[in-house]
């Protein structure tokens, strides 16, 4: 380890404090539904679209009749999605003239970018026409995003109003946030990268001469543009296979450093305006400094373990840290936190190969999504699955001080505690299923590169992640099979969805209580005490379901390094 | 409080019946109410059939004892229930034989007979004679007579009470005995569901239903066992791909060790005795959702008289006017108290005596007046001299010449001067003239202030209400040390405050005895009733009071808290021992797939197979050890949540980390040294 090595890690979790009430005050303006400056260019845009579908944003729903508008909204959009994929060889903007994918391929990339999770089985630039890339995917992109702050402010609306009815209303929130927040941000976002070297065209290829006389075919496209709400909407799909690594995608330390801002920024704000809503700042403050302890414990472990490198390979002469499968423009810690952030996140872009990693380096990233992907989170998605296990602790704990545990002013009762057990029990129960399936089955056996806990490290995160909604893989692991696009297809919507609507019902349940005015009797849920709760309650039920598996994959994995066996 | 269930706890007659009864409950339809527990004897089942019939390399006696400590986890459970019961049943023995064999004189045709009938046959409206000596034979109203009543076989308390037609004080319980005069009474319940049979029901715990808290943890408990179901059941097809099998017997200790059991097992204990504690303090809870919402309360609201200041004012000065004198008033306040035996009059005698060394004695030729609710004056007249005492407005009343002289002017002025230091001023007049008034101090308890102060420590906030006007309650109020007050408060009054704070979102608790306090006592979250008052106050309070002591409020406010802490802190304890008994199992489990992972056995556990049998010995033995503490209740000692959190969570959090990091090791040892594995 290195101080400039901490020196970026340091100043990277500075800037996002300083980011984040300014982006919480902006998200606070877009839930509570003020006007910002920004409406007198795009006012007029929100309207007619409201017009143009007959939405009157200012109807109210209830959680139900929110939670449906938001199934059927990502069903059409999955089947768009669908559709354009498997017709892409017959439509238009398809200057490569790459064929339509075949039925469990769409089906899986269509599941994939509609959760928000951006697993692709394929390789982008081989297998995705310009057409596909922009209205497939970078919509996608753009809408799953906002669907995940729709939600946040929807439970945070349920912490905050008393004795409603309602929710809030989800196509304006998600015009909202479309219109006054992603796009804008991913235009400055464009311009930035294209200013960095990162293409932005619709011409499909270049072919070139190189120093050596060689011809070569480089492929471009919309890539900048893509880059921007791959990031911001921590999506992670990747215009090119080797996503972030690419030098198209990410040319420079700079464009790296704003890529990992940009997957942060948003989860960051969110704790904010959560604070604000619940009408006091500190509520969120306590949140991120939970997130922050977490994020940083895992930096610290995953970077340590990557700088410390492979003793197998010290004993043959190779010194320092583990390089393989890193750039070398990012080095070891900008490629460590990048994955840590990622992973964290739920952002699922690379810039170096996790499989790559040593074993307990490559076991943050997944423990991290295993967690829940609750530290910071993917954008709304890491909030209010930090908000279930708050929930949870307050209960746990709260009895503690003789009173029914109530958090931010309401009180959690059975109704509350049953859902939140029913969304965090979701992730274990298909992540490990799924896991031990495939170690079982042919097909599922057939997937993994490596043999031992390596290889099963590869399955393990490959549902880890789908679950997650992560989408970062782990490599090495062959998932373009009928088997596992069908299964990691299934794993990405169960993982989404299944959180999601008992996440709503809890939203709507809380909306209905009384508010329970604090007083020195109450749970106090801003202090130290507090944050290390979170924390505890977060490694205790997230990390200690995934014990055994770990223990059978990346930790064996480590100890067998050790004793110097390599999988 | 609860300061006789401690030595109490585990004596033979207790035990040995409770153990009976943990046999018992092993019935599948009983045991299917505690899921967790559930799961562990069904597990403990398949284990014993796998002993007889199951194949792996494990060796008989490991798996022997494995499905012994398994059985005995589950069976600690329902001991620790039964214990908690039988406790209660205990109580519910000595109330059944005052119900024995009651019968009634059931008047008939225009009340002038009456035929013999068990009690049983009573309807709601039937009127019994009860003489001298007998049992009341069914709840009931009073509607004619006034009688002493012996109440010590709810109470426990011999001294008799009035019960008289009419009034606060009209309600009696079956199975009390009448011991001087006789009254009629009017049957208010059916048979069966009288005050007695309901209280018998609520100690033996027959009636006890899962409060709301208790339903939710349960629901947490139930995921949390799924959850660890999912993370057990999927390792065999792990392991196989390790290329290796983990036998089922491991599996099994695994996931007993790793659901909360500890929790589960003493979840049904901590709630029995809980309402088992209050009823040892002698108040009745009709539901443990009462006792729950006791724990929740924001706002106390407290009657001034009786729970802030001792019931009786207390004569502390002699105000005169006019030209009469400080003695002279005082001779004449003396005279008009002596045959005055309320505890007020009692106190101007003894002020006037001391102040003034008065000596006077009744006068041979006295005629008392004796107070009536028609003049509201009281008094004496010896010979030509007619001595007048009474509230300020009747004696001016009553004394109308002296209405417009300047004494009245200066008696008024001086009135509200003892209403603002908190005081209620008695005038004296003697042959129409105004002597002065006796200012009659409210004495507030002591060490009640130090009880708000807690309360208020605790997020409670304290209203005092009182029929006193504005200026002589706030004075009380700020001697008291109360956060707020409610001056002539009429029971509408209290209805509309309750109401609204609980707009607010609080939760209020308040106690009360009259008909009139009924709609307050059944909107307040906790209404106490007091057992000397009337049936319909009785019936609306969700907490009777046997003790009719109002200032217990406070306490049942503590014992609420007590029992939603107990809940809180087993269930942390139990969650936080998960990390060891990973520590012990995991390796022991995998060491033979990948020997590496030797290294996470941190506590050095001499094998694997004793690591296993000693984590699953000790999550069976830490149910029994906690038994006491799931009965008797966390330590509670008022203090604002913050330092109670961080108190509790470093007994119970920090200690279920470490304790059974401690505890593995040292059966380990013994196991290892006993050679059993």
């Amino acid at each position: 380890m290195t101080i400039a090595g901490w020196a970026l890690i340091l100043s990277f979790v500075g800037v996002l404090l300083a980011l984040t009430k300014p982006v919480g005050l902006w998200l606070f303006a877009l839930y509570e539904g003020r006007r910002t400056p920004l409406h007198h260019v795009l006012g007029p845009v929100e309207n007619g679209f409201y017009r143009l579908a007959g939405i009157d944003p200012a109807a109210q729903q209830g959680w139900r009749r929110y939670a449906v508008h938001m199934l059927l909204f990502n069903t059409a959009l999955l089947a768009l999605t669908y559709v354009v994929l498997r017709l892409q060889g017959v439509l238009p903007g398809n200057p490569q003239g790459l064929a339509g994918l075949s039925p469990d391929l769409a089906f899986n990339t269509a599941v994939s970018f509609t959760t928000n999770t951006n697993w692709q089985s394929y390789g982008g630039e081989g297998t995705m026409s310009n057409l596909s890339q922009m209205l497939g995917l970078t919509i996608q992109n753009f809408l799953s995003a906002a669907t995940g702050i729709a939600l946040a402010f929807a439970l945070f609306r349920g912490f905050a109003r008393r004795e409603a009815a309602a929710v809030g209303n989800f196509w304006a929130d998600v015009t909202r946030i479309t219109l006054y927040l992603l796009l804008p941000l991913c235009v400055v976002l464009t311009l930035f990268y294209i200013a960095g070297g990162v293409p932005q065209t619709l011409g499909g290829v270049v072919d070139v001469t190189t120093l050596e006389g060689a011809r070569k075919t480089i492929l471009l496209g919309p890539v900048a543009s893509q880059e921007a709400i791959k990031m911001l909407g921590t999506n992670g799909g990747g215009f090119f296979n080797a996503n972030s690594a690419h030098p198209f995608e990410n040319p420079t330390a700079l464009t790296n450093f704003i890529q990992m801002l940009s997957i942060f920024v948003i989860g960051f704000g969110l704790t904010w305006t959560f604070g604000r809503a619940v009408g006091n700042t500190r509520q969120g403050w306590a949140i991120l400094a939970a997130m922050v302890i977490l994020f940083l414990a895992g930096v610290s472990v995953a970077y340590a373990q990557e700088a410390a490198g492979n003793p197998v390979l010290h004993q043959l002469g190779v010194a320092g840290g583990n390089m393989e499968g890193k750039e070398a423009r990012f080095g070891i810690a900008a490629s460590a936190l990048f994955s840590v952030i990622t992973t964290a996140a739920s952002c699922g872009a690379v810039n170096a190969m996790h499989d790559s990693f040593t074993a307990l380096g490559g076991m943050i990233p997944m423990l991290n999504i295993q967690l829940g992907e609750v530290v910071i989170g993917g954008v709304g998605a890491g909030i209010y699955g930090f908000l279930l296990f708050a929930i949870l602790a307050v209960f746990v704990a709260g009895l503690m001080v003789g009173r029914t545990p109530e958090y931010v002013g309401k009180k959690i009762e059975a109704r509350e505690v049953k859902l939140a057990v029913l969304a965090i029990a979701v992730l274990p129960l298909i992540i490990l299923g799924f896991t031990a399936l495939s170690s079982m089955l042919a097909p599922g056996l057939a997937g993994p590169l490596n043999k031992g806990p390596h290889g099963f490290s590869e399955i393990l995160y490959a549902f880890s992640s789908a679950v997650g909604n992560n989408g970062s893989a782990f490599a090495g692991l062959t998932a373009n099979t009928p088997y596992y696009n069908a299964l990691l297809g299934i794993a990405m919507w169960l993982g989404r969805f299944f959180v999601i609507v008992p996440m709503l019902a809890i939203a709507g349940s809380l909306a209905a209580k009384k508010h329970v005015p604090e007083s020195a009797g109450s749970f106090p849920t801003t202090g130290g005490l507090w944050v290390g709760m979170l924390i505890g309650i977060i490694l205790i039920l997230g990390g200690l379901t995934f014990l055994p598996s770990l223990a059978l994959g990346p930790i064996a994995d480590h100890l067998a390094m050790i004793r110097g066996q390599l999988f | 409080m609860a300061n006789n269930s401690a030595k109490s706890l585990f004596t033979a007659d207790l035990i040995v019946p409770a153990v009976k009864a943990s046999f018992l409950k092993l019935d599948p339809r009983a045991l299917v109410k505690n899921p967790v527990m559930f799961v562990t004897a069904a597990v403990a089942a398949l284990m014993s059939v796998l002993l007889v019939i199951g194949q792996d390399d494990l060796s008989t006696g490991f798996k022997l004892h494995l499905v012994v400590w398994l059985w005995l986890t589950v069976l600690f459970g329902t001991f620790a229930e039964a214990l908690a019961e039988g406790r209660g049943k205990a109580q519910a023995a000595s109330l059944r034989a005052a119900k024995a064999e009651l019968t009634a004189k059931r008047l008939t045709g225009e009340g002038q007979r009456y035929d013999d009938v068990p009690a049983s046959q009573l309807k709601i409206g039937d009127v019994v004679l009860v003489e001298t000596d007998d049992l009341i034979p069914s709840d009931g109203e009073v509607v004619a007579g006034v009688a002493s009543v012996n109440e010590a076989a709810i109470t426990g308390e011999s001294a008799p009470v009035i019960r008289e037609a009419g009034g606060d004080r009209s309600a009696v319980t079956a199975g009390t005995r009448v011991i001087s005069d006789s009254i009629r009474v009017r049957v208010t319940v059916e048979p069966g569901k009288g005050f007695l049979d309901r209280m018998i029901a609520l100690v033996e715990g027959a009636e006890r239903q899962k409060t709301p808290n208790e339903i939710a943890l349960t629901l947490l408990l139930v995921g949390l066992t799924i959850i660890f179901l999912i993370a057990v059941g999927t390792i065999p097809a792990f392991a196989a791909y390790a290329g290796g099998s983990i036998p089922v017997a491991i599996l099994a200790a695994l996931l007993i060790t790793l659901i909360p059991t500890t929790i589960a097992a003493l979840l049904s204990a901590i709630g029995i005795a809980g309402m088992d504690r209050l009823v040892r303090f002698n108040v009745l809870a009709k539901s443990g959702r009462a006792v729950e919402a006791a724990g929740d309360v924001d706002v106390l609201l407290l009657d001034k008289t009786g729970t802030i200041t001792v019931g009786d004012r207390q004569a502390s000065e002699f105000r005169s006017v006019g030209g009469a004198s400080e003695i002279e008033l005082a001779e004449a306040a003396l005279l008009a108290s002596l045959s005055d035996e309320t505890p007020e009059g009692r106190s101007i005698v003894a002020l006037a005596r001391e102040a003034f060394d008065l000596q006077r004695e009744m006068p041979s030729d006295a005629e008392v007046i004796p107070f009536t609710a028609q003049t509201r004056v009281s008094g004496i007249r010896t010979g030509e001299t007619l001595i007048q005492k009474g509230a300020v407005d009747s004696i001016l009343k009553a004394n109308a010449a002296a209405d417009q002289t300047a004494a009245a002017t200066e008696l008024r002025r001086i009135t509200d001067e003892i209403g603002r230091a908190g005081g209620t001023p008695l005038a004296v007049a003697k042959n129409g003239q105004l002597l002065g008034a006796i200012f009659l101090k409210d004495v507030v308890k002591a060490g009640i202030r130090e009880r708000f102060g807690e309360l208020r420590q605790m997020g409670i906030r304290t209203v005092m209400i009182t029929g006193d006007n504005p200026l002589t309650a706030a004075a009380i109020a700020a001697e008291a040390g109360v956060d707020d007050f409610l001056a002539q408060a009429t029971p509408e009054d209290k209805l509309a405050l309750i109401r609204t704070e609980q707009t607010g979102g609080r939760l209020v608790a308040m106690c009360g005895d009259g008909t009139n306090d009924a709609p307050a006592l059944a909107q307040a979250d906790v209404g106490v009733a007091m057992n000397t008052g009337t049936q319909a106050a009785r019936e609306a309070g969700n907490m009777v009071d046997l003790d009719s002591d109002p200032t217990k409020l406070i306490e049942v406010v503590g014992l609420g808290k007590q029992l939603l802490m107990t809940r809180g802190a087993l269930t942390t304890f139990s969650v936080a021992n998960d990390v060891a008994k990973y520590f012990a199992i995991i390796p022991a489990m995998f060491v033979a797939l990948y020997p590496g992972l030797g290294v996470l056995n941190v506590m050095h556990l001499a094998t694997p197979q004793s690591a296993i049998l000693s984590a699953i010995i000790f999550n069976a033995l830490i149910i029994p050890l906690l038994v006491p503490l799931a009965l008797k209740g966390v330590t509670y000692r008022p203090m604002a949540a913050g330092p109670l959190l961080a108190r509790n969570l470093a007994i119970y959090g920090l200690g279920g980390l470490i304790a059974p990091f401690i505890g593995i090791k040292a059966i380990d040892l013994l196991v290892g040294g006993l050679g059993l594995a």
